[in-house]
């Protein structure tokens, strides 16, 4: 495969996020939660958190992670090109946060996430959302509530494309292909 | 070996940080990007990122400088790093130990990074010239040859009022002859394109080569911070100021010291900066220093940020020479 594909078209990709507004409304409303505090992880996980915000009709703003500072891979690859800075709107102690990203694999992303969050204080509880779940897990971390779950070939990545439309691609990571000819 | 070369690995990842003289623009904003992400660190409750966890860092001042040592040790602590402070003066050389002696016993305890701040021009490149390949090195002050971290926090607090450096007039007023500041301060204006470079200050403390560099030269204050966007005071350095320099302070004053009726000529938004620490009514009087246009305290604030991301990029380029990519 050269050029990633279109995966899930935007009309699809709305469809899930509206269902998962749905489900997470429930969710919320078996924990007994009124007054959650929504955290999108840069970038794709930001797009997400923003739909959702926006189906909800929440009332604190929404927050933006950047886990740049806390990969596990700075002392292989060095810093990550784009840090963003993080920005909550309010403190997060005692606070039931609901944290969301685009694609869950390895779950390093969201122990970083974790750690970022823990950082700026002290929260009641976290519940998480992914737009996408695939197989590849490298620590014990599931998420609550997903939109969709993937199965992929083991070189298969998958991307999320926006901010308007959202679209799921499918493709192979780039230094993957770089090395093809030599396979 | 060219600086240039010394500083950037194979790669052209950031290896040392000895002058801003031969570092491209994209390298330069670089660095300004990356500190911007770090300012939001002191925001959280935990004013600390786990980059530079396990990693120890040396702050080797073999002149004494409260500020700089105290924010360079502030940044390595926020990147979760070690930090050994070490007043050299005091200590080894005292007894006789040589400058690469002291590089090899600190070697020797593992030590990551060196910030290096010495009153001889070229301390830290004999440091980054004979260090491990996976040790890092920071100019922090040498000499009257350059002090790179100061003037990327300067040119980083100039871009957060300013934006684009393209359209801006700056002017840097003082003791340019003696002024480490003032060299790199230069040259990282000219390496971010600031529209125009001016120096000001009595003849007996410009050297004429500041020409050569692409500023303008002024001995009048008023006419020098005419349509000024920025203006840069120097430090009076009165320890330097041997010899026939100067008549007095209270003369330098009367003629280079900035009040607010000397600012008059400059844009109404000019913003006044100053490395610190200011000799009031030296350099400039109360009413500037803490009045609205004065940036001095961002500055200080900002040079944590600046100094984080300078670390941040070194350290992050650290393991793939320690894998061995032959240079070093």
């Amino acid at each position: 495969m050269s050029k990633p594909e279109c995966w899930k078209g935007s009309a699809e990709v709305d469809a899930i996020i509206e269902r998962m507004a749905g489900e997470l409304a429930a969710l919320l409303g078996r924990r007994g939660i009124v007054d959650p505090l929504m955290v999108g992880i840069h970038t794709g996980g930001v797009w997400i958190a923003e739909r959702l915000h926006a189906l909800l009709g929440l009332q604190e703003d929404l927050g933006r992670l950047d886990i740049s500072f806390y990969r596990d891979d700075f002392t292989r690859i060095g810093l990550h090109p784009q840090v963003r800075p993080s920005q909550l709107p309010v403190l997060v102690d005692d606070r039931h946060l609901i944290l969301v990203d685009d694609v869950l694999q390895t779950g390093r992303t969201i122990r970083a996430a974790l750690n970022v969050l823990f950082d700026y204080g002290r929260p009641a509880s976290v519940l998480l959302a992914t737009l996408v779940e695939r197989d590849g897990r490298e620590l014990p971390i599931e998420p609550n509530l997903v939109g969709l779950h993937a199965c992929l070939q083991a070189g298969e990545q998958i991307k999320l494309t926006g901010p308007r439309p959202l679209e799921l691609v499918v493709g192979q990571p780039p230094e993957r292909r770089a090395k093809t000819p030599g396979n | 070996m060219r600086t240039d070369d010394l500083q950037r690995d194979a790669d052209g990842g950031l290896k040392h940080f000895l002058t801003i003289d031969g570092l491209d623009r994209a390298i330069l904003t670089e660095i300004l990007d990356r500190a911007e992400g770090f300012l939001g660190v002191s925001e959280q409750a935990v004013k600390k990122v786990p980059l530079c966890r396990g990693k120890i860092i040396a702050n080797l001042f073999f002149e004494n400088s409260t500020r700089t040592r105290t924010t360079f040790e502030l940044a390595a602590k926020r990147l979760s790093a070690d930090v050994l402070n070490l007043n050299i003066n005091t200590s080894s050389t005292a007894k006789g130990e040589t400058l690469l002696d002291t590089l090899r016993n600190l070697e020797a305890m593992h030590v990551d990074m060196f910030v290096v701040r010495h009153a001889e021009s070229g301390a830290a490149h004999f440091f980054a010239q004979h260090a491990a390949p996976h040790v890092s090195v920071i100019n922090a002050g040498d000499g009257r040859h350059s002090h790179p971290t100061q003037a990327m926090l300067d040119m980083f607090t100039i871009r957060r009022h300013k934006g684009d450096f393209a359209p801006l007039t700056v002017a840097i007023v003082g003791d340019i002859l003696h002024s480490r500041v003032a060299r790199s301060q230069i040259h990282a204006l000219r390496g971010l394109g600031a529209g125009e470079i001016r120096v000001i200050g009595p003849r007996t403390l410009i050297p004429p080569e500041v020409a050569d560099l692409g500023a303008h030269i002024f001995h009048d204050l008023r006419e020098g911070v005419r349509e000024a966007d920025v203006v840069i005071m120097l430090r009076l350095q009165r320890e330097r100021m041997t010899g026939a320099l100067l008549p007095s302070e209270r003369e330098y004053f009367h003629l280079f010291g900035l009040t607010e009726a000397r600012l008059e000529t400059a844009k109404p938004d000019a913003i006044v900066m100053h490395p610190g620490p200011i000799n009031r009514g030296v350099e400039m009087d109360s009413q500037v220093a803490d009045g609205p246009r004065s940036v001095i305290l961002e500055q200080v604030s900002n040079g944590i940020a600046v100094r984080m991301a300078i670390m941040s990029m070194c350290i992050g380029t650290q393991n793939r020479r320690g894998q061995g990519d032959g240079d070093g």
